[in-house]
């Protein structure tokens, strides 16, 4: 599904035409179509784009800044960041063992590991958030062991950072996984008959060439960790200036009818993300160009 | 779940064999702390009262109506969104014109945006404080947000690329010469795309819908924003669940989530199966 990573070809429409086909019907017709996709798209995705950035700065844009300047906002980013790159760092690790692991060995339950690493995909954000309120709310399976600890999980950080885990999980393995599999191990073997150690092999030949796949998949990751909302909802409960994140601030900004702050958040927050994503994008098509 | 082609490491040299173990250990550890044990324990949650618990929960009136609208809407959504992804995937790969590239660029925005933010996008522009919701609601006295048009919408905006993305490498792989093939026998090009192209396109097309219905059923950011929370008319199953637990409503909110649950992870399977028949088909 992270089809994000595929740089689509183009392809040249130089192929002969079937020629019993009226000229001019076919240019109407791709005319035609070419309009519908367009209008489609730009209706769909690009009015949207539009409607928020004029909603963003219907006040002025010095409104939007004073908005963005409320501590509240202040202390959402970086709630936000520092969720963002813990949940990287803690992917980043166990996503390449995990990818490593699916390439590299066959094993009982290969197809199982394989097929289960899918599924936040299709798991509801809302119901991410209340698996994990059931295993560390205060009525959890989990509450006698965290309340004798003393930890907080539920309605803190560290129950967002797990829920936030859970949906980004797919997109390190996702991304790698591929990349892994055409390197092959022929280099690899090669360096190991030259003397290397498992580990400069790795770090000398192996990880170079995943770079690309490794690159891509904590983009995903990070981006994908900064816009999560419905998981960390329901888990951390967006109490403001403890557990609220950018986008629960949106969400509590929306209901107190701070239009201006709300839509100016939500501007940067997806300028943000796709900032992120489209720059890595262009990196990766320069490089191999 | 993709079929990887068997490319072993373990009779490299050096390798020590517990080395092996540990990281797959490592992996399964991972796996199931982050997924396994808590998607167990909600199943666990759900099911203590037996399955008929867990149906009369699911039937309540407003437990019914949040699963029927979130059904019907994605349901619709990924109908059109076969239609035009297939068509936007047409476009992208058969025509060249000018903006082309802004378009393929376009098809990944929504991955790349917050759900949640897709939702105030909406919000801003088709709400009642903007332009065009006021004037839709005074001439035609039609709503879009808090009503099920914007949830349709939301749903399209978030699963655009899944169809394009899916059709658009196998309509590029596609052999042109039964196409000229056909031309020469005297087939007009609708014939072509009817007989020909389509019946190569059908399960990339079917499988894109399929997966954008399956995360359609648990959308949740985009459609809290647009259609709001109003039980019996515009709340869908991931906002019902959301309303449940915040009212500590444990049946409620776990039996419809093994509901959601069960019928997202159908379908992921589902597709997966057909994929793999795909690739058998293709291999034969």
């Amino acid at each position: 599904m992270t089809t994000l990573a595929q740089p689509t070809a183009e392809v040249n429409a130089t192929t002969p035409r079937p020629q019993n086909i009226s000229r001019s019907m076919s240019a109407w017709r791709r005319r035609l179509l070419i309009g519908i996709v367009v209008a489609y798209a730009a209706l769909l995705i690009l009015a949207p784009l539009t409607a928020l950035v004029s909603g963003a700065f219907a006040k002025g844009i010095g409104a939007s800044f004073t908005a963005l300047r409320d501590p509240a906002v202040f202390s959402a980013f970086l709630l936000t960041l520092y969720i963002a790159f813990i949940t990287v760092a803690v992917h980043a690790l166990f996503g390449t063992v995990l990818a490593w692991v699916l390439v590299r060995y066959r094993f009982r339950g290969h197809w199982l590991l394989n097929g289960v690493i899918d599924l936040p995909f299709a798991v509801s954000p809302v119901v991410v958030g209340y698996m994990l309120l059931l295993l560390f709310g205060r009525t959890g399976v989990l509450a006698p062991v965290l309340e004798a600890l003393n930890i907080k999980v539920a309605f803190a950080v560290p129950g967002m950072i797990l829920a936030t885990l859970f949906v980004t999980l797919p997109f390190m393995a996702r991304e790698v996984m591929p990349v892994l599999e055409a390197f092959g191990v022929e280099q690899e073997q090669a360096a190991a008959t030259l003397g290397a150690s498992g580990w400069q092999t790795f770090w000398m030949v192996t990880f170079p060439a995943l770079r690309w796949g490794f690159i891509y998949g904590v983009i995903l990751t990070f981006a994908r960790a900064l816009g999560e909302f419905g998981a960390v909802l329901v888990i951390g409960g967006g109490v403001q200036g403890r557990t609220e994140t950018v986008t629960l601030f949106i969400y509590r900004a929306l209901d107190e009818r701070q239009y201006v702050g709300a839509y100016s958040a939500a501007l940067v927050l997806g300028l943000l993300s796709l900032a992120l994503v489209v720059g890595t994008e262009f990196l990766r098509k320069r490089e191999n160009r | 779940m993709t079929n990887i082609p068997l490319v072993t490491a373990q009779n490299t040299p050096r390798r020590a064999p517990w080395g092996r173990w540990g990281i797959q250990s490592a992996a399964w550890t991972y796996v199931t702390l982050m997924l396994l044990i808590p998607l167990a324990v909600i199943f666990q949650d759900g099911l203590r009262g037996g399955l008929g618990e867990l149906w009369q929960s699911v039937t309540s009136p407003i437990a019914w109506s949040a699963l029927r609208l979130t059904l019907w809407t994605s349901a619709l959504m990924a109908v059109v969104n076969a239609i035009m992804g297939t068509l936007t995937a047409f476009v992208l790969v058969r025509y060249n014109f000018p903006g082309k590239g802004l378009l393929n660029a376009i098809v990944d925005l929504p991955l790349a945006i917050p759900t949640l933010v897709t939702g105030v996008m909406l919000v801003v522009l088709y709400g009642p404080q903007s332009f065009i919701g006021a004037w839709l609601k005074d001439q035609m006295n039609w709503k879009i947000i808090f009503a099920p048009p914007g949830i349709v919408l939301a749903l399209l905006f978030v699963n655009f690329p899944f169809v394009v993305r899916a059709v658009q490498p196998v309509l590029q792989r596609l052999d042109r010469e039964s196409e000229v093939a056909a031309a020469t026998l005297g087939a007009g090009s609708v014939t072509i795309f009817w007989r020909v192209i389509l019946p190569a396109l059908w399960l990339p097309i079917a499988s894109g819908a399929l997966l954008s219905f399956a995360r359609a059923i648990g959308e949740f950011g985009a459609i809290v924003i647009v259609a709001g929370n109003i039980p019996l008319r515009s709340q869908t199953a991931a906002v019902y669940v959301f309303g449940e637990v915040e009212s500590a409503n444990r049946q409620g909110a776990s039996a419809m989530s093994i509901v959601m649950l069960s019928l997202a992870f159908t379908l992921v399977l589902f597709v997966d199966w057909l994929r793999k028949r795909g690739r058998k088909d293709s291999e034969e």
